[in-house]
C-alpha cells in the first residue's frame, strides 16, 4: 500500500487530507446543474471552442436569409456592432477589471476618424483597406494617451477620469467645426452639432459594401475574427496576467507582472476594438453625429457586458441579442404580450420551489383570477366590460380571467403604484407568506399589464419591461448569464 | 567562504515618525536557509516588502548577487530571481490552480501580445513550456496539488493547500532565493511538520536559497542554518538557533523584561 504509486490523474484513494467541507460543497455545486438548464450547461461545457463559435455563427449566417432588409438592420446589424463594441469593453472591464466610463468616446473616434478619412464632408476618399487600419491604429494611440495619465488610478478614480474624457469628447466633436489651425486656417473637422455627413461606404480594393446584407456579413466576419483573436489573447500569458491583475494587483506585480504596462495594454486593446466598430458604424450610418456617442450608449454596452458576465466572450453575444432584440420584439403589442406571459411563466417555474409550492402558486393564481372575475362580474359589471389592448388569441384567452374595466385609465394607474409597492413588499416577507402574497401580486401585475402597459409598448413600456427583465436576471445570476461567480475568502 | 546571494547594508525604513527598520545588516549565503524571528511588529514583513521592491528603503543598499536592486519595480526584482509568498495569502482566487502557477511565468516568457494573438510559433512553444513548468512545480508537492485539482479554482482549495499553492506559485517564477512569509501560520501540527520537511526539500531538490519568517519555533529549530532575531526593526541577535533562542535580549523581546530577569 505504502509503495503503491498514485497516478496524478485520479484522486488519491485515501482520506482526503486538506479537503474540508467547504471544498467538498464547491465540488458538489459543479455537479448540481439540474433540469433543462443543467443539460444545456453540461452540453455547452463539453463543446470545444470552435463548436461554441459555430453555435453562434451558423444561425447568424442564416439570419439574413429569413428576414427583411429593415428587420435585418434593426435586429441584426446593430446587434453585431454593439456586440463587437462589447467585446472590446469586455477586455477592459472583464479581463483586466478596469472601470472605463469613457469607452464610447473611442467608438465615436472611430466613426469620426473614418469620416474624416473618407467622406464627401472632408473631401478625402481613402479606400477602406487603408482607412480602417489607420483608424484602428489611431484608436489604439488615443487609448494609450488616455491610459498613460490614468494608469496609476484604480476603481472610482479611473471611472471619474475616463467619464470626463468621454464627455470631453462629445463637447469636442460638437465644437470642432471651427478650429483655427496654424498655417491651415479655419477647418471644419467634425461638422459640429450637425454631425459629419456623407461618409463613404466601406470600399475594399474596389469591393463596395453597400446593402444592409453586405454590411451584416462584413460585420459578422469582423466580429468572429476579433472574437477569435481576443480568445487567443485571453488564453495567452497576457490574458492570464490581465486576470491576475484583476484578482490581486499587488500580488500580480510582485509575481513578475508589470501591472501598469498591462493596464495600458488592456486600454489600448479596448480602444482599438471600439475604433474599429466605430468605423463600421460610421459607414453604415453614412454619418457620425455627436448624440450617438453619449452616456446612453455607454450604459447599453455596459449592460451587455455585465448581463453576459464580465470576462465571458459567449456572454457578450447572448447579452447583445437580449439587450437589442427584446426592445424590438416589444414594439408590437401582440409580441409583447407573449413576451410578458412567457416571461412571467418562466420566472415562476424557475424560481418557485419545491414543486408542490409551484403547483399551489399556479393553481392559486388561476383560481384567484377566476374568482375575482366572477365576483366583480356579479357586483359591478363595469369592471369586466372593457377589452384588452392586445388583439391576439392570447388576449382573448386572458379576457375572461383578468379584470378589464370599461374605463381603465385611472384605476390602472393606481394599480401600477400598488403593484410596485407590492413587489417591494414581497422582498421583505419570507417563507409561506411570500408564496401566499405572490398569488395576488401576479394577478395584479397582469391587471396592470392588460390595462395600462400593453397600450404603450411602442413607447415607455418596452424599456420598463427590459429594465424589469434585467433586474430579474441579475438577481437570479449576479455573475451574468455566462459569467462564473467570483469568490472572495475573508 | 560561501557566496553571499542576498545582502542588506545598513537598511533604514520609517513610515512617518515610526521607524520600522533601523540600520539593518543582513545577508543570506547561497544554499542557506535563514530564519527571521521576532515579535509582532518587529518589522519582518516590512523587510520582505523592502527586498521585493514593494517599498523603497529610506537609506541603505540591497544587493542581489552583488548588484543593487534598490529602486527596481517589484516585477523587475522578481525577474532578477527573488520570489516571495504572502503571510496573508494572496492567490488569484478565481483562477484555476494551474492558471495561478502559469500566470506568474509572465516575466520568464517573451511572446508579445501580437504573437499570442495570431498564435505564432514562439507563442505556441512558450505556451507548452509554461504549462509543463506549471505542472512540474505543482508536482513538487506530491499528491497535494496534482491531477484533478489542477482545474479547480484556487478558492476551492483548503487553507493548507492554498499555502502550498503560494509556494508553488513563487517557485514558478524561477527564483534563486525564496522568501517565505510565515509558511506554517494557521496550520495544524501535522501540516506544520510537513511544511518544515518541505522547506528542507525545497533546498535539497529545488536548489533554492531560502529566507523564511516563522513564528513556530519547532519549525525554526528544524530548518534553520542561521537565525536572525528582530525587534523594533533592530537586529538583536544572530547565529545558530540555540544561541539565538537563549539570548537574553531575544527572551526579553518575546516575554518582557521581568520574565527575562527571573528566568
Amino acid at each position: 500500500m505504502a509503495d503503491e504509486k498514485l497516478t496524478p490523474q485520479q484522486p488519491p484513494d485515501q482520506p482526503r487530507i486538506g479537503v474540508d467541507e467547504w471544498v467538498a460543497s464547491v465540488e458538489d455545486k459543479r455537479e448540481r446543474y439540474s433540469g433543462v438548464v443543467g443539460r444545456f450547461r453540461r452540453l455547452w461545457d463539453a463543446l470545444p471552442v470552435g463548436g461554441r463559435l459555430l453555435v453562434f455563427a451558423i444561425p447568424a449566417a442564416i439570419f439574413p436569409l429569413v428576414t427583411t432588409e429593415g428587420n435585418l438592420f434593426r435586429y441584426g446589424l446593430i446587434t453585431l456592432i454593439y456586440a463587437l463594441l462589447a467585446l472590446g469593453l469586455n477586455v477592459v472591464v472583464g479581463f483586466a477589471g478596469l472601470l472605463d466610463l469613457g469607452y464610447i468616446a473611442f467608438f465615436g473616434f472611430g466613426a469620426y476618424m473614418y469620416g474624416i478619412l473618407a467622406s464627401g464632408h472632408s473631401g478625402r476618399h481613402w479606400p477602406a483597406e487603408l482607412a480602417i487600419p489607420v483608424v484602428i491604429a489611431g484608436g489604439a494611440l488615443l487609448g494609450l494617451l488616455v491610459g498613460l495619465p490614468s494608469r496609476r488610478l484604480v476603481g472610482d478614480y479611473l471611472a471619474i477620469v475616463t467619464l470626463f474624457f468621454g464627455q470631453a469628447f462629445v463637447v469636442f466633436v460638437n465644437n470642432a467645426n471651427r478650429i483655427n489651425f496654424p498655417f491651415i486656417g479655419h477647418t471644419d473637422l467634425t461638422g459640429g452639432a450637425n454631425g459629419l455627413d456623407n461618409i463613404d461606404p466601406l470600399d475594399f480594393f474596389g469591393w463596395k459594401v453597400t446593402t444592409t446584407k453586405d454590411y451584416y456579413y462584413f460585420t459578422l466576419g469582423a466580429f468572429l475574427l476579433v472574437m477569435m483573436l481576443l480568445y487567443f489573447v485571453n488564453e495567452s500569458r497576457t490574458g492570464r496576467a490581465w486576470r491576475a491583475l484583476r484578482e490581486d494587483p499587488l500580488a500580480a506585480e510582485v509575481m513578475s507582472m508589470p501591472i501598469n504596462r498591462l493596464k495600458l495594454l488592456a486600454f489600448v486593446f479596448g480602444a482599438a476594438t471600439a475604433a474599429f466598430a466605430g468605423s463600421i458604424y460610421g459607414a453604415v450610418q453614412t454619418g457620425a453625429f455627436p448624440g450617438d456617442f453619449d452616456v446612453g450608449l455607454l450604459i447599453t454596452i455596459y449592460a451587455i457586458v455585465i448581463l453576459g458576465g464580465a470576462g465571458s466572450l459567449a456572454g457578450v453575444i447572448v447579452a447583445a441579442i437580449v439587450v437589442n432584440a427584446v426592445p424590438e420584439l416589444l414594439r408590437d403589442a401582440n409580441q409583447a404580450e407573449w413576451v410578458f406571459y412567457v416571461g412571467l411563466t418562466v420566472v415562476v417555474f424557475a424560481r418557485v420551489r419545491p414543486w408542490p409550492r409551484l403547483v399551489g402558486v399556479v393553481a392559486g393564481t388561476i383560481g384567484f383570477g377566476f374568482a375575482v372575475h366572477a365576483i366583480a362580474d356579479a357586483v359591478w359589471p363595469r369592471l369586466t366590460a372593457g377589452s384588452s389592448g392586445g388583439e391576439g388569441a392570447l388576449a382573448q384567452a386572458v379576457g375572461s380571467w383578468v379584470l378589464l374595466p370599461s374605463d381603465p385609465k385611472q384605476i390602472a394607474n393606481f394599480a401600477f403604484v400598488i403593484l410596485i409597492a407590492a413587489v417591494l413588499g414581497l422582498t421583505l416577507i419570507h417563507g409561506v407568506w411570500r408564496t401566499v402574497a405572490l398569488v395576488p401580486t401576479i394577478y395584479l401585475a397582469t391587471f396592470v399589464w392588460e390595462n395600462l402597459l400593453i397600450q404603450q409598448t411602442a413607447g415607455a413600456t418596452r424599456f420598463l419591461l427590459l429594465g424589469a427583465l434585467l433586474v430579474v436576471l441579475m438577481n437570479a445570476r449576479p455573475q451574468g448569464l455566462f459569467g462564473t461567480a467570483r469568490v472572495e475568502i475573508v | 567562504m560561501a557566496q553571499k546571494l542576498l545582502e542588506l547594508r545598513s537598511l533604514n525604513k520609517s513610515f512617518g515618525g515610526l521607524t520600522v527598520i533601523s540600520d539593518l545588516d543582513l545577508h543570506v549565503n547561497e544554499d542557506e536557509i535563514v530564519s527571521v524571528i521576532g515579535p509582532n511588529g518587529a518589522g519582518k514583513t516590512t523587510l520582505f516588502n523592502l527586498i521585493t521592491g514593494v517599498y523603497g528603503p529610506d537609506d541603505g543598499e540591497i544587493l542581489l548577487d552583488g548588484k543593487s536592486i534598490v529602486g527596481l519595480e517589484p516585477h523587475q526584482v522578481t525577474n532578477r530571481g527573488v520570489a516571495r509568498t504572502f503571510q496573508t495569502l494572496r492567490l488569484f482566487l478565481n483562477m484555476t490552480v494551474r492558471e495561478n502557477v502559469m500566470a506568474v511565468q509572465y516575466g520568464r516568457t517573451k511572446a508579445t501580445v501580437l504573437e499570442s494573438m495570431f498564435r505564432l510559433p514562439r507563442a505556441r512553444r512558450e505556451e507548452k513550456e509554461i504549462r509543463a513548468r506549471a505542472e512540474d512545480k505543482l508536482g513538487f508537492f506530491g499528491q497535494r496539488l496534482v491531477g484533478y485539482r489542477w482545474d479547480q479554482p484556487a478558492y476551492s482549495l483548503s487553507y493548507a493547500n492554498r499555502r502550498r499553492l503560494e509556494i508553488a506559485r513563487a517557485m514558478a517564477t524561477e527564483p534563486r532565493i525564496l522568501l517565505l512569509d510565515e509558511p506554517a501560520a494557521g496550520m495544524n501540527p501535522s501540516e506544520t511538520h510537513e511544511i518544515a520537511e518541505l522547506i528542507g526539500k525545497l533546498r535539497e531538490d529545488g536548489g533554492y536559497t531560502i529566507l523564511v519568517i516563522e513564528h513556530d519555533m519547532h519549525v525554526v529549530e528544524g530548518i534553520s542554518d542561521r537565525v536572525i532575531a528582530l525587534d523594533h526593526g533592530i537586529k538583536i541577535a544572530e547565529g545558530s538557533f540555540d544561541a539565538v533562542a537563549t539570548d537574553p535580549r531575544v527572551v526579553e523581546a518575546y516575554l518582557g523584561l521581568r520574565k527575562a530577569e527571573t528566568k
